[in-house]
């Protein structure tokens, strides 16, 4: 597994493994013919060079023998004498003859350096024979050699026959074979280490600028719109630069067009939304001074200006809504964080949230489960998730009791806010946060609301790295749980709190 | 003026305090004088920033009332000129309270801000706050904080023999440090004691105040002896040395 990845996980890796393997085959290959042939040359040159030799000296032998000097002198001697002037010249070759009573063998080389088909052929046959052989040396510690061995027999006066053998050792032959034989392996490892080498630096040039190449692309696709690869030459790498770079412009063109949309919508949505406050301070002002002085007025008047009032502020709030979305799609929102403990939180707004939970003849509760539920978050932001989440259930809740929940674990604090109300279809539940969303349309909004609650809710709850889902069902309530992490820079995987509610049982329900 | 009737106590005209209202929307100027008024306070009305400073110095008001955007001269701008030379509580009316605008209005001297769209209500209270002075207090009349003195009834802070020029606001921040010298003030508690706000506001109020009062008192800002930052929690009194 190791292995396999460290192979597909780099191209020069596997370019260089590659050459390597295969040069080494084809040195190895290409070697050992080399070396056949040279041998086999070497030895066929020895073998003639060998047969040269021998017959000028066997027919100086012959002559030696027939010769008058050596009329007189017993066979034996003269085939020791033979023997000897062979000696003088041990560098080439050696000399073994079977004399009439013993066998006469130069020094140094043992009798068995004459192979015995060999022996049987001279024995047998007339004229000269040639064959390889093996040297065996009177010193054990010399090792055998190659050689050719050459036998023919030398006549006698008489004409008896005296087998002579000629042992050429290749001692040079296999030095020069061996040495050969270095310097092909020696080259051979050098092409190898050459050509592994140029392998790695040609992959090295192909894969430099396609890594090049890939990391723009990753610094592109991170937003670095501006990052440019160098172009040289005309080639394929070049092309590639090029067209990376082509697509790179396209892309930075085309996201800044959408970037200056965004923006001219977004500062529109901003301006309009400040233009909008200077009048609106004005109404909501004169809309006080009038709302003064209510008593003096007839009812249906005085009830007007109480409509009035109520609606300048829910306006207020709408707006002041729309400004926050506005900052959030700009990107313009930051946390401030503090360590808070976010039970706390809870229950200050639950306990805020209380008279009004009251006024609509909700029963709310909240449940504690653990101690420390310290996070890192901004208490602002999180104060306004809870308000919205709670007064949204109370809202909801016609009546029925509305349960909070904080729960806590390492890495995670969470906070479910559990009403028994009208719920909503489960296919809804990604909806409710969309901006101005309404589970039904018909219904008449008990409380002012903006319609953006949720959706600024879920914003917050994702500038903290944080989770907010929420469950229902139609008639059996719904469920929003906030999971916020410890600390906004550490992940977490799971919430403290389960998204449905554990509670939820559809025989309980009421219609 | 129908509001002196419902507050005879403020009935005489020439205890009534002065209010310049410095905004070039029409209506809001208009709705703006109405509600001063009927709380009782003598309004002076200018729209643009050119002619801001020039009213002021005419009319000499108790506070003014300045809003941030202004065709011509801004209010940051017009915030300075006014406070170069004078200590007039300046409460600034800003549409956005989220930006850089808020802190550089702060910065050029304003003593708090209103973001619109605010109720009239919260607006007085603003005003009452900033035209309210520690006055009549049980205590010391002369309190020392580091190597300060302060003369409580009149208004004044000396180094030694000479006066320091203080704004109303940064004398009353100096003096609440000062009748506690041991205590550690969060930012929190100080917008409470010096701009009345019962419920946590915008620090920066303070931080900038701060920044601004310890360039008038101290020997060295990098380093301050008077206005002690406690890290984490908020400010201290300097130990009285003298």
């Amino acid at each position: 597994m190791g292995l396999r990845q460290l192979w597909w996980g780099s191209l020069p890796l596997r370019v260089l493994i590659s050459t390597l393997g295969l040069s080494i085959v084809l040195m190895v290959l290409a070697g050992v013919v080399l070396l056949q042939q040279a041998t086999a040359g070497v030895v066929a040159a020895k073998k003639d060079a060998s047969l040269n030799e021998a017959a000028g000296v066997y027919a100086f032998m012959q002559e030696q023998l027939r010769s008058p000097d050596n009329r007189g002198v017993a066979v034996h001697e003269a085939l020791n004498r033979l023997a000897d002037l062979a000696d003088a010249q041990a560098a080439q070759y050696r000399v073994v003859i079977e004399g009439p009573t013993s066998r006469l063998v130069s020094t140094g080389i043992r009798a068995e350096s004459v192979p015995d088909n060999l022996v049987q052929r001279v024995e047998s046959e007339e004229g000269m024979f040639i064959t390889p052989t093996e040297v065996v040396f009177t010193d054990p510690e010399t090792t055998p050699e190659p050689g050719w061995a050459i036998g023919t027999s030398l006549v006698g006066a008489t004409g008896e026959r005296y087998p002579v053998y000629y042992i050429f050792p290749m001692t040079t032959e296999t030095e020069t074979l061996r040495v050969l034989t270095g310097a092909v392996a020696g080259t051979g490892i050098a092409l190898v280490a050459a050509l592994a080498l140029v392998a790695y630096l040609v992959t090295n040039q192909v894969v430099r600028p396609v890594r090049r190449a890939s990391q723009t692309a990753l610094r592109l696709a991170s937003g670095g719109l501006g990052e440019r690869m160098a172009v040289r030459g005309t080639d394929d790498l070049a092309s590639l630069a090029k067209s990376m770079n082509r697509m790179a412009a396209q892309l930075q063109q085309r996201i800044r067009e959408l970037e200056t949309l965004s923006t001219l919508q977004q500062r529109f949505v901003s301006d309009v939304s400040h233009e909008l406050r200077t009048p609106l301070t004005t109404i909501k002002m004169a809309s006080d001074v009038i709302h003064e002085s209510r008593d003096a007025l007839d009812p249906l008047t005085a009830r007007s200006v109480e409509i009035l009032h109520t609606e300048v502020d829910r306006f207020d709030t709408m707006l002041a809504d729309l400004l926050e979305i506005s900052r959030f799609d700009a990107g313009a929102a930051v946390l401030t964080l503090e360590d808070t403990d976010v039970g706390m939180l809870v229950q200050a707004e639950v306990e805020s949230s209380r008279p009004m939970a009251e006024s609509l003849g909700v029963e709310l509760t909240m449940d504690r489960r653990n101690r420390d539920t310290t996070a890192l978050v901004d208490p602002r932001r999180i104060r306004r998730i809870l308000r919205n989440l709670i007064t949204n259930a109370i809202e909801h809740a016609e009546a029925r009791p509305v349960k909070v929940t904080v729960a806590a674990d390492r890495h995670a604090v969470a906070v479910t806010v559990r009403d028994r109300g009208v719920g909503f279809a489960a296919e809804d539940a990604a909806r409710v946060f969309d901006r101005f969303w309404r589970a039904d349309p018909s219904r008449t909004r008990i409380v002012g609301g903006s319609g953006l609650g949720l959706a600024i809710s879920r914003e917050d709850a994702r500038l903290h790295q944080g989770w907010l889902t929420a469950w229902g069902r139609p008639g059996r309530g719904a469920q929003f749980r906030l999971t916020l992490p410890r600390d906004p820079d550490h992940e977490f995987t799971g919430s403290p709190l389960p998204v449905i509610p554990v509670d939820d049982d559809a025989l309980e329900v009421r219609t | 003026m129908e509001g002196n009737a419902r507050r005879p106590e403020l009935s005489d005209p020439k205890t009534a305090a002065r209010i310049l209202v410095v905004d070039d929307d029409a209506a809001l100027s208009e709705m703006l004088q109405i509600v001063l008024r009927q709380e009782g306070f003598d309004t002076v009305h200018c729209s643009t920033g050119e002619d801001a400073v020039q009213e002021f110095r005419e009319s000499r008001p108790d506070l003014v009332l300045l809003d941030l955007m202004l065709p011509g001269r801004d209010g940051v701008a017009v915030c300075g000129d006014i406070r170069a030379e004078s200590g007039v509580p300046i409460v600034m009316l800003t549409a956005k309270s989220d930006t850089s605008d808020v802190v550089a209005g702060l910065e050029a001297g304003a003593d708090d801000y209103v973001a619109k769209p605010f109720k009239a209500k919260e607006l007085v209270a603003r005003i009452r706050t900033r035209l309210r002075r520690f006055n009549g207090e049980a205590g010391a009349d002369t309190l020392e904080i580091g190597d300060l003195t302060i003369s409580v009834s009149s208004h004044v802070v000396r180094r030694g023999p000479v006066q320091l020029s203080l704004t109303p606001l940064e004398f009353d921040l100096l003096l609440a440090l000062a009748k506690r010298p041991r205590h550690v003030f969060t930012r929190e508690a100080l917008l409470d004691e010096v701009w009345g706000y019962r419920n946590a506001a915008d620090t920066r109020l303070v931080n900038v105040h701060v920044q601004r009062l310890r360039s008038k008192v101290e020997r060295d800002p990098e380093h301050p002896e008077i206005v002690v930052t406690v890290r984490g929690i908020g400010y201290r009194a300097g130990e009285p040395t003298a």
